[in-house]
């Protein structure tokens, strides 16, 4: 009965600690033990890649040279100035982290393969310092006689060593397994998804990706220190852009999402070469082949191939009921402004796609901003909630000024929403998604995961919670998104044509879930072409036509107006057929 | 101190081996977007080739780059059936690190078949026992010459290619929207096999023409693909005018680089330039604004 206890993560927790105790005794002679430090080493650094790459989802191919700094902040440190081993490791992680702020900076601008190109720039120029620039690093032939650290015990032996190395190892690999289901991960993983998403629902993606390279970069550098005392050795040709794609290689085959992926990549490249060596000169060309194979075979890695295996035996655990109704934000009296458009334009070059529109949204009610396809209503709703920076005019949200801020910071104001073609973080469960919604009001990890959790159960969503979003059919997206917004505990909340491609009855629901909201007291605004539903869930309506407002007032009034039939049939004897 | 002249010469033709390189990327981008992190090996493989068949099979230069154009066609074709055709439908990330597995794999298997000594191949043209003629004080290598006349005459049948050919028309029409050029009845994954061994061939004629100046040595393209690829993004990516004019320009500022501030550091100006493009004009000389939509 106690077993039951005893949960998987425990099970791995002491595998790794048995496997840290034993390996340094099962793997003998002084050749393999070096091997099997070079692994742990080596293991570290993929770590960090499991953040950036894993995690964050952001290219880096400069790996290697966060390693060398690491390990030449221990051979300059130690040989060259003779500080103490400690002291010159904190040293390297602070230039470590400082390059990967650097680096982490550059992704406000750029993605993709131009942020593959500025590492590998970024790689290649280190290489070229620490070769050419010898009165700093002592040139091509490296340096000699690197100390070990000290520590409790003498770390004098290769075997005590690599106890030392692996031990290190695991406790990077506890810690980035946990950063993974941590508030930080999770907001890693949905700049991955979906970076607009995750920035509208108050995610700061920048400060997120930037953090993603600094940890990268420490641990890269923290493998590389270790690997400098493990081998007394180190020259600049260690660290030079091919090793960086051997870390990358190493998290691909292993599987870049988890730790296990990349702990095993390392170990596996680590120690391939040495199995291949009776296959002499092709074992590289093997080698290469290999990676080739599993990266267009198995698109998780091989330890993605395992879990894919594995994952109808394994039962996840249910998330924690729900405690009490879906919390609301609010308190202030009805019909106060909450949101304030002053004359807003937005122009694209020559299109002007909103040309000073004003309204104001109160609280409590469902203000429905409609208008004929084209006619800048999304518009609106991107630039309101910072995705687009306003070209002119003034937007008030709760008596602040937040017009061209960032839409991380809008959110954070109190503002959540949903998009009119899903942005969904397709790759995690609707659990995971609603819990990026929720962090949005704060709290600890308690707090979030109870939002969450209502706001899964009010969205009829928990028998669903574990599935992955991209999985689900598109009308039980879209209550996810809803789900996923109202976690959050927005004060105003904008929804982007909802009902768009829903069936009659997921309609029924929709107009249902909006009136639950409604009368707690939840103020939306809502963009949408079904006249039907905003008719009937509408308090005040805005007509939008060639980005101008045309009409607004009371939903029965404007809907009568001839102005709005026109510009939705073109003229009035359309309208009657 | 060598002349003005002289530096600028062989700025031209290093960058005339760039912008063809470059101009297998961009090609390759825009058929298919993907980036092609092994464009780099092409090159290798193109100088290899030439090499097996002049100082191996003792071919007749003309023959063996012949034979070798061929093979690289073979080679592109392959390539895009084993690399490009498996991942086209994924994301990004998957494509780069397959061609970066492709990269190991090819600079591996030419270590294997021929070995980690550099090799030297013998120049084109030698003419009373010299590899050049001086004229107005600038010693014109013809290796150089050779290169900026290839690449130029290349680049002139590129351009009568696409402009005037429908073969070229439809190329383009790929590159613009592939579901659209399939509806019209174009055969779009013929259409990209071809682009693929063009691009090789043109990576590889890059290789064959700096065979006889640099040594050859598996890991001889890497270095240059990624200048190559800077280029292309200094010059606009996607661009061809922009991998032309990177690749010419690159090569022109490393030479003076090289030759005023630093040779060591030669290698670095490229990526620091690129650093630089990337940072405060990341569309390049010619390239569109790259952004997303929300």
């Amino acid at each position: 009965m106690r077993m039951a206890t005893f949960k998987p993560g425990h099970w791995a927790i002491l595998g790794g600690v048995v496997a840290v105790a034993l390996l340094p005794l099962l793997v003998t002679g002084r050749y393999n033990t070096n091997v099997l430090l070079l692994a742990g080493a080596w293991a570290i650094a993929a770590l960090g890649l499991t953040v950036v790459l894993g995690y964050a989802g952001q290219i880096s191919l400069a790996q290697a040279s966060f390693f060398g700094i690491g390990a030449y902040a221990i051979g300059l440190g130690t040989v060259h100035y003779g500080l103490n081993w400690w002291l010159a490791f904190v040293l390297g992680l602070v230039v470590a982290v400082t390059g990967g702020i650097i680096l982490g900076a550059t992704t406000l601008r750029l993605g993709g393969h131009y942020l593959a190109m500025v590492t590998i720039g970024f790689q290649i120029i280190f290489t070229l310092v620490m070769t050419n620039w010898s009165a700093l690093s002592g040139g091509p032939d490296g340096i000699t006689r690197i100390p070990r650290p000290p520590f409790f015990v003498p770390l004098n032996t290769a075997q005590r060593y690599a106890w030392f190395a692996l031990a290190a190892t695991l406790l990077v690999a506890l810690a980035v397994h946990a950063l993974r289901d941590s508030r930080l991960g999770r907001s890693m993983r949905a700049v991955r998804e979906n970076e607009i998403a995750a920035e509208a629902l108050g995610v700061d993606t920048v400060r997120v990706k930037i953090t993603a390279f600094a940890i990268s970069a420490v641990l890269g550098a923290a493998g590389g220190s270790i690997y400098a005392s493990g081998f007394l050795y180190i020259a600049p040709d260690t660290f030079d852009f091919g090793t960086s794609v051997q870390f990358l290689a190493m998290v691909l085959v292993g599987g870049r999402e988890s730790v296990a992926g990349s702990v095993l990549g390392a170990g596996l490249l680590t120690f391939l070469p040495e199995w291949l060596r009776e296959l002499k000169k092709i074992y590289l060309v093997v080698y290469g082949s290999i990676i080739v194979l599993v990266i267009v075979f198995m698109p998780e890695g091989l330890w993605g191939f395992v879990t894919l295996l594995s994952r109808s035996l394994v039962r996840p655990t249910p998330i924690p009921p729900a405690r009490g109704a879906l919390p609301m934000g609010g308190g202030r009296p009805a019909g106060e402004p909450v949101l304030v458009i002053e004359n807003l334009g937005k122009y694209f070059g020559g299109l002007k796609a909103v040309d000073g529109v004003s309204f104001t949204v109160r609280q409590g009610e469902v203000h429905a901003l409609i208008g004929p396809n084209g006619s800048g209503k999304t518009t609106i709703l991107n630039v309101i909630s910072g995705l687009y920076a306003p070209s002119f005019g003034e937007i008030t949200f709760l008596g602040r000024s937040v017009g061209g801020q960032r839409a991380s910071r809008i959110a954070r104001c109190g503002m959540t929403r949903t998009f009119q073609n899903l942005r969904l973080f397709r790759e995690l469960t609707v659990w995971e998604n609603v819990l990026i919604g929720a962090q949005r009001a704060g709290g600890d990890e308690t707090a979030i995961r109870e939002r969450a959790a209502s706001a899964i159960e009010f969205m009829s969503l928990t028998i669903l919670a574990h599935n992955r979003a991209r999985n689900l059919p598109y009308g039980t997206q879209k209550r996810v998104e809803i789900a996923r917004a109202l976690a959050g505990v927005p004060e105003l909340l904008l929804l982007d044509e909802p009902a768009a491609g829903l069936t009659q009855s997921e309609k029924q629901d929709l107009v249902e879930i909006v009136q639950q909201l409604h009368a707690r007291g939840l103020t939306m605004l809502l963009v949408e072409h079904d006249m039907s539903l905003v008719s009937q869930l509408s308090h005040h309506i805005t007509v939008i036509n060639f980005g101008r407002k045309i009409a607004e007032g009371a939903p029965e009034r404007v809907l009568a107006e001839p102005a709005v039939g026109e510009a939705y049939l073109g003229n009035r004897e359309a309208a009657r057929a | 101190m060598a002349s003005i002249g002289q530096i600028l010469l062989a700025g031209l033709s290093l960058g005339s081996v760039y912008a063809l390189t470059a101009l297998g990327f961009v090609l390759i981008y825009r058929a298919t977007n993907v980036v092609n992190f092994a464009q780099g090996e092409f090159l290798m493989l193109g100088a290899y080739f030439l090499f097996t068949f002049v100082e191996g099979a003792k071919l007749n230069y003309g023959v063996a780059a012949v034979i070798a154009i061929g093979m690289l066609g073979v080679f592109g074709l392959l390539f895009a059936l084993g690399i490009y055709y498996p991942l086209r439908n994924r994301s990004f990330l998957p494509v780069i690190i397959a061609t970066i597995g492709a990269s190991i794999m090819f600079q591996n298997g030419a270590l294997a078949i021929w070995g980690s000594s550099p090799e030297r191949l013998r120049p084109v043209l030698e003419i009373g026992g010299s590899g050049g003629v001086t004229l107005g004080g600038v010693f014109f290598n013809y290796q150089y010459v050779i290169i900026l006349a290839v690449t130029l005459v290349l680049m002139a049948v590129q351009y009568a290619f696409f402009e005037f050919t429908l073969l070229g028309k439809k190329t383009q029409a790929i590159s613009q929207d592939k579901d659209m050029a399939r509806l019209l009845g174009i055969p779009v994954t013929g259409m990209i096999a071809l682009t693929f061994m063009y691009s090789t061939v043109l990576g590889g004629l890059a290789g064959m023409l700096v065979a006889p100046i640099f040594f050859l040595q598996h890991n001889m393209g890497s270095i240059p693909g990624l200048k190559a690829f800077s280029a292309s993004i200094i010059g606009g990516f996607g661009d061809v005018r922009g991998a032309i004019v990177g690749g010419l320009a690159l090569g022109v500022l490393e030479s003076f680089g090289g030759a005023f501030i630093s040779t060591v550091y030669k290698d670095a100006f490229a990526f620091l330039l690129v650093i630089i493009f990337l940072l405060v004009r990341p569309q390049g000389f010619f390239g569109e604004k790259v952004g997303e939509k929300a």
